[in-house]
């Protein structure tokens, strides 16, 4: 149940980055719905599944992309182990282990694009990538992490309800 | 008998004097007396008739306020309903104009056939410039076909599944075209970027190119029909020591606006990969 559901919220917010996020643009740089997603999901305590969510947002991600596929499966088990790495040590402020998560793992993203596309012979310069495309997309998914941590958090509330003591 | 002569009498000077005044009235001798009385009595009429309006409506307000009410939530709603349909109907025109500019533009190029595809999708990753469109594999879509709209070049099939494909745009930094240019009658290779702006690059230090030349796609190589418009030259760089002059161009086609585009179905591209000697 709990797999069918996180497929289910996977397809969507692929979708709803493809029809909408990817349409408004800051500079060059979009917001990354998936990778904020999966980070605010990883943050929550009790969730079990965020693995394979990873594996299954950069699977999904990677077949609709034209990047290579294994940078955005590479990128969200990043993001996933990176969430949970800071859900252990900063638990008092998630939202702080938020906005870090997003902001590195975006960072990481992209420098791992950026390989990529280079080493496929793609000519993208480095200055011109971080100035009109990373730092514009570091903004967005700050500016979308509070609603999505508030989303994903409510969702959890209700899948993983907590044991209750008498 | 002296009565009777005397009631006679009166009898005949009331006729006179009736008769009098009926002929000066119709003669228009009493006009001004006559619009003095009418139009006093107009307005008394006037008067007494706006305070019974308003008395009645005093007494019938509260009953007319909640009928009023419920009338006015009727065509607020009504409105609300028309406003949703003037909105559906515009884009329906928005699109029947586009798909109208579609069919003179396969109309006036005869020597294509096209398939007409809406772009319901762009990449996800802001480093590549792809859009999603809504045919695929079973409408005889096949990869490397070129896409185009009624302005111009917009890219070519990178991708293709049952029922979508996926177009990568001219403005992509991978993306590689070999133009003319018209004016000049020269070649050059049209390259995009990661901001989305593209560049003539390899043109001869020798040509004479000017601002507003126009730039269309030559076919060598294979990748794309010759003579499809690509855009204009906006600005040139020339260095004495560079060995190619570059150009900056600005598309015909608006790619922030993608909505429809035609994929022309019957251009077979060739893969000259395996003529390049391997390293």
């Amino acid at each position: 149940m709990r797999d069918l559901l996180a497929i289910s919220v996977i397809l969507l917010a692929v979708v709803i980055q493809s029809s909408i996020v990817s349409r408004i643009p800051l500079l060059s740089g979009t917001a990354d719905l998936p990778l904020v997603m999966l980070a605010a999901w990883a943050l929550q305590d009790g969730v079990d599944t965020m693995w394979h969510w990873a594996i299954a947002v950069g699977l999904v991600v990677g077949f609709v992309s034209g990047i290579p596929f294994f940078v955005p499966l590479l990128a969200y088990l990043f993001v996933v182990l990176l969430a949970r790495l800071l859900q252990r040590r900063v638990w008092q402020t998630p939202l702080l282990a938020m906005f870090v998560v997003c902001f590195i793992g975006t960072i990481f993203m992209h420098v791992l694009s950026l390989g990529a596309l280079r080493l496929f012979g793609v000519p993208l310069p480095i200055g011109d990538t971080l100035g009109l495309l990373t730092l514009p997309s570091i903004l967005l998914n700050l500016l979308l992490a509070v609603p999505v941590y508030a989303i994903m958090r409510d969702l959890a509330r209700w899948m993983y309800p907590a044991p209750e003591f008498e | 008998m002296r009565n009777i002569f005397s009631r006679t009498l009166q009898t005949t000077i009331i006729f006179l004097v009736v008769g009098g005044v009926i002929a000066l009235a119709l003669g228009g001798h009493f006009s001004s007396a006559s619009n003095v009385f009418t139009g006093s009595l107009v307005n008394l009429q006037t008067w007494f008739s706006s305070r019974f309006i308003a008395v009645q409506e005093f007494l019938t307000a509260p009953r007319d306020v909640a009928s009023l009410r419920q009338r006015n939530a009727e065509l607020e709603s009504e409105v609300a309903e028309l406003q949703a349909q003037v909105i559906t109907l515009q884009q329906q025109v928005g699109e029947t104009e586009i798909l109208a500019a579609l069919v003179d533009f396969s109309r006036a190029n005869p020597e294509n056939t096209y398939k007409a595809a809406a772009v319901i999708g762009r990449d996800l990753s802001p480093f590549l410039h792809y859009v999603i469109i809504n045919r695929g594999s079973n409408d005889g879509i096949l990869r490397g076909m070129p896409v185009v709209t009624n302005q111009g070049l917009v890219g070519r099939v990178d991708a293709v599944i049952a029922d979508a494909a996926r177009v990568q745009l001219i403005t992509d930094p991978a993306s590689n075209v070999n133009v003319r240019l018209q004016n000049a009658e020269t070649e050059a290779s049209l390259v995009g970027s990661v901001t989305g702006d593209v560049t003539l690059e390899l043109i001869s230090q020798e040509t004479n190119v000017e601002a507003g030349d126009l730039v269309l796609t030559s076919g060598l190589g294979g990748g794309y029909p010759p003579d499809l418009i690509v855009g204009q030259v906006v600005n040139i760089r020339t260095r004495d020591f560079d060995l190619f002059q570059q150009a900056t161009v600005q598309p015909v086609v608006d790619f922030t606006r993608l909505q429809i585009v035609l994929v022309i179905v019957n251009f077979t591209p060739v893969d000259i990969t395996p003529l390049f000697p391997a390293p």
